[in-house]
């Protein structure tokens, strides 16, 4: 381990996946061009913000990459408990000031404990089953404490209310108990029971999440409320055609129809000017990055990191799949950004830190035994 | 634990499973967009342009009306208005409450301004309050930064220079009624504070008045505010309409009318234009053409003179003795001769009913022109009855009676040429005797405007069917003969140049002081009330059960250029009311300073006695517990035995 530290550094930048690096940078700048013509042609308050930040992720993300498989390992545990510490004292501070809070304060970065928390679940996820003997899987003994992992910081979350990560966090947190070998009728059958009780799960839901379902079902129920954020962001995406309106041409969002235009539905944003052509051209670069990280997850010899890049490429997924969704009308309104084109610290910190481990897995994927 | 093994095996399976549920799940996102962006692209590129696109009207100016010599009786004066765009807004009734320290809105208006603010388009804007003044529009404008949705606007408001001697005939305009949207659904009708022609010549010529719109296409943000001007086609401004009025002639008339509730027609007999076209009392345009306000227009409604109604189209009277030319004329071209004389005792009898003359013991051997000027009635009954009713109504109609005319005046009444045909439709008896005699001397059913006697002076004095205009622009078609003889027509005309001027004459307060020009006319009563014997509708009676007064003319007498009919209700006599105001109208056509003077001595008298009315009712009051007196304000008309 000491020797592979000590390597020379060209090699060890050289072995680098760059075309991944690239594409992860390319798309960032990308998310840079649309938060300019967002702004109507400024740099300012976006794209600037968004460039330095893109620009330290990615440092940080090549950071990342050269750190050993067995820290990741030792890292995990303690990581999501300061994690989950972060959520606990969000949800003082939120008690304290009254109303929702989701962040705190650092001074340069407002941080979400929670967006972190779906890399740090994954972590302690793939810790948990790299030390459970095999055959323990479906017992009892190898199943509570996965449930525990996943539904503390679950409902540290629906207290506050965040709905749409407390369901990202079991969708992930799954996934991980599902690659690591979890019998099939333990998920179907939780997930017919879960199926059945749905009315009842919406009965608990918030009033306001109640309406983001119907409103979901029905945009017409509510034409000015999130209704009408669903209406415009059709609008944004279904105008700009083969290949949209041009760079700078757009009118929905420069001229505020597109509520969050820079945010949860920057992907409108992105297609009104780009059209079809440019979604689909994120759409490809990743599915290129996803393809990449299940690469990575099954080149990895050790179970810790199959687990680990499964779970972070099934995370990553849910971010993309679940805002193209909602902006295109397939899903209800939730409040997830669209990672590193959106403008927003947390969720491209979280997608770059989810890339960082995973370029470091890549370069260790050989390694089967940690320790 | 090992990576190898069976465990192994199954996680790839898996991991393959979920990547294949992520490519499924990418197809669907793909194909959904594709869906929305090139199936749907139609809809949604049209919903985008909706979105940013607003067209604004720019509301027309409206024409000008303007007298013969382009003297203005309605314009626009520049004004300023408060909008308020509810949706911009938000707490609508706190914005007005707001609004209200600056513009005083009471509280009835704010709840009637909320109520239509509910009622509005979304974008649409509520015209809050108009003609608010520099001072309010400035400080408005001041406080715009924290009152979203306000917007200070300048307009015009409609002016009306001529004030109440137009209020009628010029009309005034007001914002338009759900019917007029309804039936044109023209969405410049919606725009705030655009107003339509409501009366007279303002409503009846409102398609040349109105102009046609502009448009401005701006590209709008998604709180309704503008970012840029796209497109603009400026709007065409109404016509300018010159009308065949003198406005100082009608001014005139106007005051020389006073208190009165009277009628006054000016036509020129070579145009036919209308030079005066008044009805009085009325109402002043300017107060109507913002809102009317309520409590006025009520009073207005209210009152016994009807200053909401223009008699000179709407009011019908009997014509009373100036509708015996007609019967002089008929009788003519019967054949009867002129010189034939017809003994008047000062009664008529058929059977066992007499009809009296005015001349309580008659006036002896009558011939036709002397019949006129004396105003004999039994002379007519005798020539009614020996023509018969038809020859009297055909006649009357080739004068211009029971006939409306291609007038920019919303409602003309027709009026009544009774005949027996007529009689037997309307009320299902016939003819009598009485009915002819009646009608001979213009009582009875015959109703006339106060129009059409002045076209039937008109055309008396010229021979010609003479059609009266008021729109100066209108070309004037050369008048067909009526197809009178001529010397028939100069009998007649003779004897009411002897009403007028000669010894005896019925309408000699009407002889005009101005040299080398006389005036021929024929005085007229109208009984209000039909009360069987004589002299019921004179002074000795409550008002509105006087008669009116009447009085048709021309002038100058041998070579006609304007013929004149003037009504006054409850004028009693013709010759004593009617007579003089014509005279001072005529006069001031040819001598406005002479005219000027005459008046300005009158008004002078009329204050004086209107003091003298106002002292004598302080007196009355502080000698309290006394009966108020009678009214000293009361024309001083005797008893006189004039029927004329």
């Amino acid at each position: 381990m000491l020797g592979l530290l000590n390597a020379r550094w060209p090699q060890r930048l050289a072995a680098l996946p760059w075309a991944m690096v690239a594409l992860v940078a390319g798309l960032g700048l990308f998310g840079a061009v649309v938060l300019y013509a967002a702004a109507g042609g400024r740099l300012e308050p976006w794209a600037a913000n968004h460039l330095m930040r893109l620009g330290a992720f990615l440092l940080l993300m090549l950071g990342l990459s050269q750190v050993p498989l067995g820290w990741w390992l030792r890292a995990a545990l303690p990581l999501y408990a300061l994690v989950l510490a972060g959520l606990v004292l969000v949800e003082l501070v939120g008690a304290v000031r009254g109303g929702a809070q989701r962040w705190l304060d650092l001074g340069i970065i407002g941080l979400q404990p929670s967006e972190l928390m779906k890399i740090a679940l994954v972590l302690a996820l793939a810790r948990f089953y790299h030390a459970l003997p095999e055959g323990y899987v479906g017992r009892l003994a190898g199943l509570a404490p996965p449930l525990v992992l996943i539904l503390i910081p679950v409902g540290l979350l629906l207290v506050q209310p965040d709905l749409g990560t407390a369901l990202t966090l079991v969708a992930g947190g799954l996934a991980v108990m599902f690659l690591a070998g979890l019998p099939l009728l333990y998920l179907l059958v939780p997930a017919a029971v879960g199926a059945a009780a749905l009315p009842l799960v919406f009965q608990l839901l918030h009033p306001y999440q109640q309406k983001r379902v119907l409103t979901f079902l029905d945009p017409s129920v509510d034409p000015l409320g999130a209704g009408y954020h669903i209406t415009q962001s059709k609008i944004a995406i279904g105008s700009g055609g083969l290949f949209g309106r041009g760079f700078l041409q757009g009118t929905q969002a420069p001229l505020d129809y597109l509520p969050e235009r820079h945010t949860d539905f920057v992907f409108a944003t992105m297609a009104e000017e780009w059209g079809l052509a440019g979604g689909l051209a994120v759409l490809l670069a990743y599915g290129l990055l996803l393809g990449w990280g299940a690469r990575v997850a099954l080149a990895s010899e050790a179970v810790f990191a199959r687990l680990l890049a499964g779970g972070l490429v099934v995370t990553i997924f849910l971010y993309v799949a679940i805002n193209m969704a909602m902006v295109m009308g397939m899903a209800p309104v939730v409040g997830i950004p669209l990672p590193l084109v959106s403008y927003g610290g947390n969720a491209m910190l979280t997608v770059m830190l989810a890339f960082g481990i995973l370029l470091s897995l890549w370069r260790e994927r050989d390694r089967a035994v940690i320790g | 634990m090992s990576g190898r093994g069976p465990g192994r095996h199954r996680f790839a399976r898996r991991m393959l499973l979920l990547g294949g549920l992520q490519a499924a799940a990418g197809v669907a996102l793909a194909g959904r967009m594709a869906w929305l962006s090139v199936a749907e692209n139609e809809r949604y590129a049209t919903a985008a342009e909706r979105n940013r696109v607003d067209l604004r009207l720019i509301p027309p100016r409206r024409g000008w009306i303007v007298d013969a010599a382009g003297e203005p009786l309605a314009m626009n004066r520049p004004a300023y208005a408060v909008e308020l765009v509810p949706s911009l807004a938000g707490d609508v009734r706190a914005a007005l409450q707001r609004i209200a320290a600056i513009v005083p809105l009471d509280a009835e208006e704010q709840a009637r301004l909320a109520a239509e603010a509910a009622k509005l388009p979304s974008s649409g804007a509520l015209l809050v309050a108009s003609d608010i003044g520099w001072e309010a529009f400035a400080a408005l404008n001041v406080r715009l930064a924290d009152m979203p949705g306000l917007q200070p606007v300048r307009t015009y408001v409609r002016s009306y220079p001529g004030g109440e001697a137009f209020g009628h005939v010029v009309g005034y305009v007001g914002p338009p009624t759900r019917e007029e949207w309804l039936r044109t659904r023209d969405p410049l009708l919606l725009y705030p504070g655009f107003r339509v022609g409501k009366e007279g010549v303002e409503r009846a010529a409102e398609n040349r008045l109105r102009g046609r719109p502009g448009a401005r296409r701006v590209e709008v943000n998604a709180r309704g505010r503008i970012v840029r001007d796209l497109e603009t086609r400026p709007d065409v401004p109404g016509e300018t309409l010159r009308l065949t009025l003198d406005r100082g002639l009608q001014s005139f008339a106007a005051r020389r009318i006073g208190e009165e509730s009277a009628s006054i027609v000016v036509i020129d007999c070579e145009t036919g234009d209308l030079k005066c076209l008044l009805s009085m009392p009325a109402f002043d345009s300017n107060l109507f053409s913002n809102r009317i306000p309520a409590a006025l227009w009520a009073e207005l409604q209210a009152a016994e003179t009807k200053p909401l109604l223009n008699k000179v189209t709407q009011g019908l009277y009997v014509p009373g003795s100036t509708f015996k030319m007609v019967v002089a004329l008929a009788a003519l071209e019967a054949g009867v001769a002129p010189e034939e004389t017809v003994r008047c005792g000062g009664r008529y009898t058929v059977g066992n009913n007499s009809w009296h003359c005015h001349a309580r013991r008659g006036h002896g051997a009558v011939t036709l022109a002397r019949a006129i000027s004396r105003s004999c009635n039994v002379y007519f009954y005798a020539m009614a009855r020996r023509i018969g009713p038809e020859a009297v109504a055909a006649m009357a109609r080739r004068l211009g009676l029971g006939e409306t005319f291609a007038l920019p005046l919303p409602v003309q009444r027709r009026g009544i040429v009774p005949e027996p045909d007529w009689k037997l439709a309307r009320f299902g008896r016939p003819w009598t005797v009485a009915d002819t005699l009646n009608t001979a001397i213009g009582q009875g059913d015959v109703l006339a405007s106060p129009l059409q006697l002045a076209v039937m002076s008109a055309r008396l004095a010229t021979g010609r069917a003479v059609v009266p205009r008021l729109l100066a622009d209108q070309p004037i078609p050369p008048f067909a003969e009526l197809g009178i003889a001529e010397e028939h027509l100069m009998l007649v005309r003779d004897a009411m140049h002897d009403v007028v001027n000669g010894p005896g004459g019925t309408a000699r307060r009407a002889r005009l002081p101005v040299p080398g020009v006389t005036l021929a006319g024929k005085t007229g009563t109208a009984q209000v009330r039909r009360i069987s014997g004589r002299f019921r509708g004179g002074a000795s009676v409550p008002r509105r059960f006087r008669d009116h007064a009447l009085f048709v003319a021309f002038a100058p007498a041998d070579a006609p250029r304007y013929a004149i009919a003037v009504i006054v209700e409850h004028g009693i006599s013709g010759g004593r009311t009617a007579a003089p105001l014509a005279r001072d109208v005529m006069t001031w056509i040819w001598d406005r300073e002479r005219a000027e003077r005459a008046l300005a001595r009158l008004e002078a008298e009329r204050a004086r006695r209107r003091r003298a009315a106002e002292e004598a009712a302080r007196r009355a009051a502080a000698a309290a517990g006394e009966a108020p007196g009678r009214p000293a304000e009361l024309p001083a008309a005797g008893p006189g035995p004039l029927r004329t």
